[in-house]
């Protein structure tokens, strides 16, 4: 393999090799090339296309910024879209692929667009494809769609793995060039805890792309002998590969480090990247200038490119993109860039539209000349000049260069919305309101030679840091000024590209303009200026200027550029991390789940907990039957269940009592010791918040359960009513969900197996139905005992530390293993409930009142709680009020689905005539049809009603009558036996 | 975003949750003639100030106190952290 | 200047010389029989149906920037009808068949595109709720459609059904929900109302509102006073700074809402998608950008812009339905100020002050409801009466406990 366009010089390292394809021809490239710098060597310059017209296109940078030269890299399920070409690191076997074309790469079927392009201006599309009516769904938009968008995903899952991780330090510095190097190099010196990060690979930043010197060496090896330096210090962590994505509140900073993209697979238990979260006391922005283009007409040819690209392929990769170049510039930057190439034997002319551009070496300058066209199908091969007396002249290239100035790189000082000014002498934006704690050094303050940026970056961490004392001597480097004359287009110019990607010609901007949408942001969104992968780092300064024009104001005055978090495009899985399938979240489970996944328990989650849903046996083929089985197992004999998922909230003091009268709807203050109490908490706003039972352990101390998906919002709650509502009251709050492991024993037999288990008496007469205690179990286990009953049934709940809930479970199964003891899940906890009328989070759904749970009375008037006050506004005391009430099919065979709408028996099914909705429904195989648990407006002095029961959505249509929601045993005799 | 907390120093923001307006804590009389309006405005009309905002975090993934945190809403800059409890018993003993 | 496809013919093909400024640029008049606070989606729509269905030609729109600025260029563009409460749905319905006419209506293709929205269901409670819900959009005249799994994985073939730790157990689709180009519609409605001789005045900042015994007069704006019959304020972020002038409080506080999109994607979405255990929706672009969202900060800003972890929580959703989703880039992420009211529903009421009028309170929801808010608002300005399908967004509902409460929050705004 030859590379033909490869020169002399560079920091690439020869010796190794690298062999990778694109578009499956094979080519070699070097260790320390980028893909497109190594494409570019075997005289590739074609690697894409555009979005709107498919244009050919290569590159038009040699960085981050770049528009153009977008490829897939990896194939497979590594497949990344729209990866830059002039970023990507080149390894050994890289395989890229070009992406946005129909055919083949030099040949694009929809290259027809670009034909069509005096139709496809800004903004054509809001204007048409608005008839016939249909056409635009079925046609129109179809059409677009597949034409649209860039790269593609594999649609594999992402098989790389990605790390979360915290970093803190005294100063950022983001950027290592030579006002990032000496910033950190100052600061470390100084004895600071410094990060460096860079997003390049190499470090030095300008400093590879350029020739001249730092004191006597090249400014190359200066910059490496400084990252020698600072690599042997202790205080500094040099973080290459590491894009700063965004300034964040409070000297946060998101940060993405590439610990595995430079090579072809991540090594062994290696993330692909890492999204490091870096708090900082001080930053320094280092973060360069980005060099602009002129626009002129067919400015986006394969081979034309910014100068300073040129500059870099040349000196830092070794690369001459084409043997004959052409530079056309408004700046001496730009002469720069022809003397490098003229030293390194390239055949260089300059067009510089300055009447007096200097001429300082043996190379042509066409003074006050400007570039007019240019010609070459896939890729340059002729300019379009035309001279200062007006006479044209075309020039044979194959590479053309272009610069329009520097805009200082503002993009991380607008994160938090500070807005840039403008600087007529560098004519550009230089930052002005930066996010606190940060300075800006070097080129991005606008410093734009070498010494300018090493003294910056030097007096930027000195500032950043209150450094006091001398400062060092500063090496010596060039100190050129800047010399501009501004120049965005060439006059006559329409088919001239601003933003490349997106294909926004200056043409679009007049259109634009013409049709009133002249602010920055209606530029910006009209035309789609800008809004490409870059964020417009090349585009918007030239936009703007012609806007500016146009309004007849200046620059300033139409408006600044504006950029967004993150500074390039980060990948998703970056930001999520290891958040993905089983991890998304965290599980918690509870202390018989070792247990219960031996007797083959199916688990659901609930708030994040895994329960036991149900036990299947042997020859179940449905849910239904175990679940079935389960209910009448515990009705007839004896069931236990995991409970430890409810909250606990242990209440002591003084005051305790007190408080959970507060807390309360219903009163606490005259609960007597060793007893239990239902308890429903409201919002202060007078909805349900929650209910539980509070049991009085002693004088100062109760127990307060929670449901368990509001065991957080109710505890923080009664901390707020603690700390800030009864701040004096004697009372102290602690969540114990997970320090005890709580199982329910419920049925007939509960209290004999529970009788082999409790060292105390639990019979009737000494532990009544809701009585509680604080007792021993095993022999002089600690361990809480509470008799109450969520099923219905005579029944217990037991407590022990959660280090014994195992231990636990295993004897409540061996002492009930003579009344066939029976697991029950939270299925059949659910249909209990509902055989029992109880409410649950179905019910208490954040818009029910106690009056819509038919416990309007337990509201005090006697004494204050929380929500008392608000819970008697008239519309939630409306005399037609839904109420809870139970259902049952009037032909048994019917189920009365969840979520179903309840109507009159005759009349219209519509909104205007619901009467309610049911929130809870099962099968239940102690009644043996389905029940329902509803709200019914009325509800209250409906009983007995037919009614019709709908859910159109599934297709259900039934005759149900309304009956009290307390399905078995409404006397509640089972539980007090 | 870090929160400076009185008594455990410097933490990140998603160690808490956030509730609102510290007028919250000023929570009115149930017992006053004008209760229901009282209680209206304490529930729903909330200072939503562009600029110093003084109002609730919990620290739920910390020693759950409750902090009064005065913060800008155009910046998110904040100027003082107290710990809630301090704030409504010195408000308890002005009035 | 009608559009249509003839003309953008015609225009290419010589020289686009004819297309004149979408609305004019005029200078204020010194009264108006109504002027529209904000030039937002919601102002412009309230504009436009004022002119077009109401009779009302001495109407202003005066913003303090450049219209369009604020939510309806910054949202993710979505619009349903898939609410739960008779309060809510048949303006949300009356609000969708008003976006199913709108090109024809406004003469400005803003894309209304109906591709389906499809919120997942992961747990026994949620289908309840979602099938209580989807019974609710069918019994007021909307669409819903319960899906099976294996529906939605026909259709997201991608999505995560293996190795889920919320399980995807069915999903509950609303398929005229879809997708709109959110600026085409602020600059549609704006052209049409100001070929209705609707003023649209930009840079114009309202100071204060000049109030005489109680009778709201004008607006005092930083381009001097402006004299109005009726004022409606329709500045949603913004509410309360606004309506503070007039010495209101407001049920309503203001939080920064983050919203991303992604590098340009050939089609892989179909429709809009939400997770049901995580904070993440997305829906992809004609151009390509995948465009998500997911929570609130949960913090009172102004300052539009949020943090990392709001951005992560989102990624994190994204990477749990869609692990083929890692490798996308982010492209760009920006925040919206929020009008969070304490119910989660929105106003559209007249003030305590005659004249005033108050439109506000969309929470994240604003967009979909831009054409009927117009309307509802339009018809409140011009017949001092409340839209029928708007009637219950009154500012007294708070004080009255009929407050519109779809997720059950209460008076926390932040959990809406």
């Amino acid at each position: 393999m030859i590379q033909k366009n490869r020169i002399e010089g560079g920091q690439i390292d020869r010796s190794a090799t690298f062999k990778f394809t694109f578009d499956g021809k094979r080519y070699e490239g070097h260790a320390g090339d980028t893909l497109a710098s190594a494409l570019l060597a075997n005289g590739v310059r074609l690697m894409g296309r555009s979005f709107k017209y498919h244009r050919p296109r290569g590159p038009l940078t040699a960085g981050s910024e770049e528009p153009n030269a977008l490829v897939h890299l990896r194939v497979g399920a590594r497949q990344e879209p729209n990866t830059r070409a002039t970023t990507a690191e080149l390894f050994h076997g890289l395989v890229a692929t070009s992406q946005n074309r129909v055919g083949s790469l030099s040949f694009d079927l929809l290259a027809v667009n670009d034909r069509l392009s005096n139709f496809l201006t800004a903004g054509f599309y809001y204007k048409t494809f608005m008839w016939p009516k249909a056409f635009w769904e079925r046609v129109y938009e179809p059409i677009i769609r597949r034409a649209a968008g860039l790269g593609a995903l594999s649609l594999e899952d992402d098989p790389d793995v990605y790390d979360k991780g915290y970093l803190h330090c005294d100063l950022l510095v983001i950027g290592a060039g030579p006002a990032g190097l000496m910033a950190a190099l100052t600061a470390a010196r100084n004895g600071a805890d410094v990060i460096l990060a860079d997003e390049d690979f190499r470090m030095g930043g300008r400093l590879n792309a350029e020739t001249f010197a730092i004191d006597d060496a090249s400014g190359a090896d200066w910059a490496t002998a400084t990252v020698a330096e600072l690599a042997t210090l202790p205080n500094v962590r040099l973080m290459p590969r590491t894009t700063v994505i965004g300034a964040f509140d409070h000297g946060t900073y998101g940060a993405v480090e590439r610990v595995s993209d430079h090579i072809a697979t991540p090594l062994e238990g290696k993330p692909r990247q890492i999204l490091w979260r870096i708090y900082t006391q001080k930053t320094v922005l280092a973060a360069g200038a980005i060099e602009r283009p002129i626009a002129f007409n067919n400015n986006d040819r394969p081979g034309i490119m910014t100068a300073s690209a040129l500059r870099t392929y040349a000196n830092r990769f070794g690369v001459a993109v084409g043997h004959r170049t052409a530079i056309f510039t408004n700046n001496d930057d730009g002469h720069r860039t022809a003397a490098d190439l003229h030293a390194k034997g390239i055949k260089v002319i300059v067009i510089d539209p300055r009447p007096e551009a200097p001429r300082a070496m043996d190379y042509e300058v066409l003074a006050g000349a400007q570039v007019t066209d240019t010609m070459g199908r896939l890729g340059l091969t002729f300019a379009q000049v035309r001279l200062a007396d007006g006479t044209e002249r075309t020039i044979e290239c194959g590479a053309l260069g272009v610069s329009g100035g520097w805009n200082p790189n503002v993009h991380m000082t607008c994160h938090q919305r500070g807005r840039p000014v403008w600087n007529g002498e560098l004519a550009a934006f230089v930052p002005a309101i930066l996010p606190a704690g940060m300075t800006v050094a070097g080129a991005a303050m606008g410093d734009l030679s070498t010494a300018g940026a090493l003294t910056g970056g030097a007096r930027a961490a000195r500032a950043a840091l209150g450094l006091k004392g001398r400062e060092a001597k500063m090496p010596i480097a060039e100190d050129a000024p800047v010399n501009i004359t501004p120049f965005w287009y060439v006059e006559g110019a329409s088919r001239a590209w601003l933003d490349q990607q997106n294909d926004v010609t200056v043409k679009d901007v007049k259109l634009s303009h013409q049709e009133g949408f002249r602010s920055v942001e209606h530029l910006k969104r009209y035309t789609t200026l800008g809004m490409a992968t870059d964020q417009g780092k090349t585009s918007n300064m030239g936009g703007l200027a012609i806007m500016a024009e146009l309004a007849g104001k200046t620059i300033p005055e139409v408006g600044t550029t504006m950029f967004r978090p993150p500074y390039t495009p980060v990948a998703i899985g970056a930001l999520a991390g290891r958040h993905r399938g089983q991890d998304f979240h965290p599980k918690r489970l509870t202390p018989s789940h070792a247990w219960a996944q031996e007797q083959g328990a199916v688990f659901v989650e609930v708030g994040n907990w895994m329960r036991a849903q149900w036990f299947p046996r042997a020859g179940e083929t449905t849910w239904r039957e175990s679940v079935d089985r389960e209910v009448l197992a515990t009705r007839g004999s004896v069931g236990v269940c995991d409970v430890t998922t409810l909250g606990k909230i242990d209440v002591q003091g003084a005051d305790a009592a007190d408080f959970l009268n507060k807390i309360y709807c219903n009163g606490f203050a005259k609960l007597n010791v060793g007893k239990v109490r239902y308890g429903l908490m409201l919002r202060e706003d007078g909805i349900a918040m929650d209910d539980g039972t509070a049991a009085r352990l002693a004088e100062d101390h109760f127990v307060v359960t929670t449901t368990t998906a509001n065991a957080l919002p109710v505890y923080r709650h009664m901390e707020f009513v603690r700390q800030c509502l009864v701040p004096d009251m004697d009372v102290q709050l602690i969540s114990t969900t997970e320090a005890w492991a709580q199982y329910a024993v419920a049925g007939p037999n509960a209290r004999r197996v529970l009788e082999q288990i409790v060292d105390q008496d639990i019979g009737n007469d000494t532990f009544p139905f809701m009585a509680c205690a604080e007792i021993t179990v095993c022999g002089g286990l600690r361990a809480r005992l509470f008799r109450i009953s969520f099923s219905g049934e005579l029944a217990y709940e037991i407590a022990v530390p959660t280090a014994y809930g195992d231990a636990l479970i295993r004897r409540i199964m061996e002492a009930g293993a003579e009344f066939d003891i029976t697991p029950y899940g939270t299925e059949a906890l659910g249909v209990m409930r509902m055989e029992k009328g109880h409410a649950a989070g179905n019910e208490l759904n954040g818009t029910t009142t106690a009056a819509n749970l038919g416990m309007g009375r337990m509201v005090s008037t006697t004494k204050d709680s929380i929500g008392a006050v608000l819970s008697r506004r008239e519309g939630l005391n409306k005399p037609d009020d839904l109420r809870a009430v139970g259902l049952k099919p009037v032909n048994p065979a019917d189920k009365t689905p969840a979520g179903a709408h309840l109507m009159a028996a005759t009349g219209p099914v519509d909104a205007a005539h619901d009467q309610g909705y049911v929130t809870s429904a099962c099968y239940s195989p102690s009644l043996g049809h389905h029940i329902a648990l509803a709200f019914l407006k009325d509800g209250d002095n409906r009983m007995g009603e037919t009614m019709r029961l709908v859910s159109p959505l599934m297709g259900v249509d039934v005759a149900v009558e309304i009956c009290s929601p307390h399905f078995v045993d409404p006397e509640g005799e089972r539980l007090r036996a | 975003m870090i929160i400076d907390h009185p008594l455990l120093g410097p933490r990140d923001s998603s160690e808490f949750t956030y509730m609102g307006d510290a007028r919250l804590l000023e929570r009115p009389d149930p017992e006053g003639a004008d209760a229901a309006a009282a209680f209206y405005e304490y529930a729903y009309l909330r200072d939503n100030p562009a600029g110093w905002h003084r109002e609730l975090w919990f620290h739920e993934a910390g020693d759950r106190s409750w902090l009064v945190v005065t913060r800008n809403t155009m910046t998110h800059e904040i100027s003082c952290v107290e710990l809630a409890r301090d704030v409504a018993r010195a408000q308890r003993q002005s009035k | 200047m009608r559009y249509s496809g003839f003309r953008v013919i015609k225009e290419a093909l010589t020289g686009h010389k004819g297309w004149t400024p979408a609305w004019r640029d005029p200078e204020p008049a010194s009264q108006y029989d109504i002027v529209i606070v904000g030039g937002g989606g919601h102002g412009l729509a309230t504009a436009h149906y004022l002119a077009k269905e109401f009779g009302q030609a001495r109407v202003a729109v005066i913003e303090k920037g450049w219209i369009g600025g604020g939510n309806v260029g910054r949202n993710t563009t979505i619009i349903r009808s898939n609410y739960l409460l008779d309060a809510n749905e048949p303006f949300y319905e009356f609000s969708l068949k008003l976006w199913e006419g709108l090109e024809q209506d406004i003469n400005y293709n803003a894309m209304v595109s109906q591709r389906g929205i499809l919120n997942l269901i992961h747990s026994d409670g949620q289908r309840d709720a979602f099938t209580r819900r989807g019974n609710a959009m069918i019994l007021n005249g909307a669409d819903a459609d319960m899906l099976s799994t294996a529906d939605i994985k026909k259709r997201y073939p991608f999505l995560n059904t293996d190795d889920a730790r919320f399980p995807i157990k069915g999903g509950l689709a609303q398929h005229r929900g879809g997708t709109v180009r959110h600026d085409a519609v602020a600059w549609g409605y704006a052209r049409s109302a100001d070929s209705r001789g609707v003023d649209i005045i930009q840079n114009c900042e309202v100071t204060g509102f000049r109030i005489e015994s109680g009778v709201c007069k004008g607006v005092e704006t930083t381009r001097g006073f402006i004299g109005a019959g009726k004022v409606g304020c329709a500045v949603a972020g913004n509410s309360s700074r606004l309506m503070s002038l007039a010495n209101m409080r407001l049920p309503i506080e203001s939080h920064v809402l983050q919203a991303f999109v992604s590098e340009g994607l050939k089609p892989v979405l179909p429709g809009v998608i939400t997770f049901g255990a995580g904070h993440f929706y997305c829906s992809q672009s004609d151009k390509g950008g995948l465009v998500f969202g997911g929570d609130i900060d949960g913090y009172n800003s102004y300052a539009q812009r949020g943090n990392l972890p709001a951005v992560e929580d989102v990624c994190e959703g994204a990477m749990a339905i869609f692990p083929m989703l890692g490798r996308a880039r982010l492209l760009r992420m920006w925040g919206g100020i929020m009008d969070m009211s304490m119910d989660g529903s929105p106003i559209i009421d007249k003030t305590h002050i005659d004249g005033l009028y108050f439109n506000g309170g969309w929470c994240y929801g604003g967009f979909k409801a831009t054409p009927a808010s117009g309307f509802a608002f339009a018809h409140l300005l011009a017949k001092d009466a409340p839209h029928p399908t708007a009637t219950a967004y009154r500012f007294d509902r708070f004080e009255k406990g009929l407050m519109i409460d779809e997720k059950g929050m209460g008076n926390q705004p932040n959990l809406h």
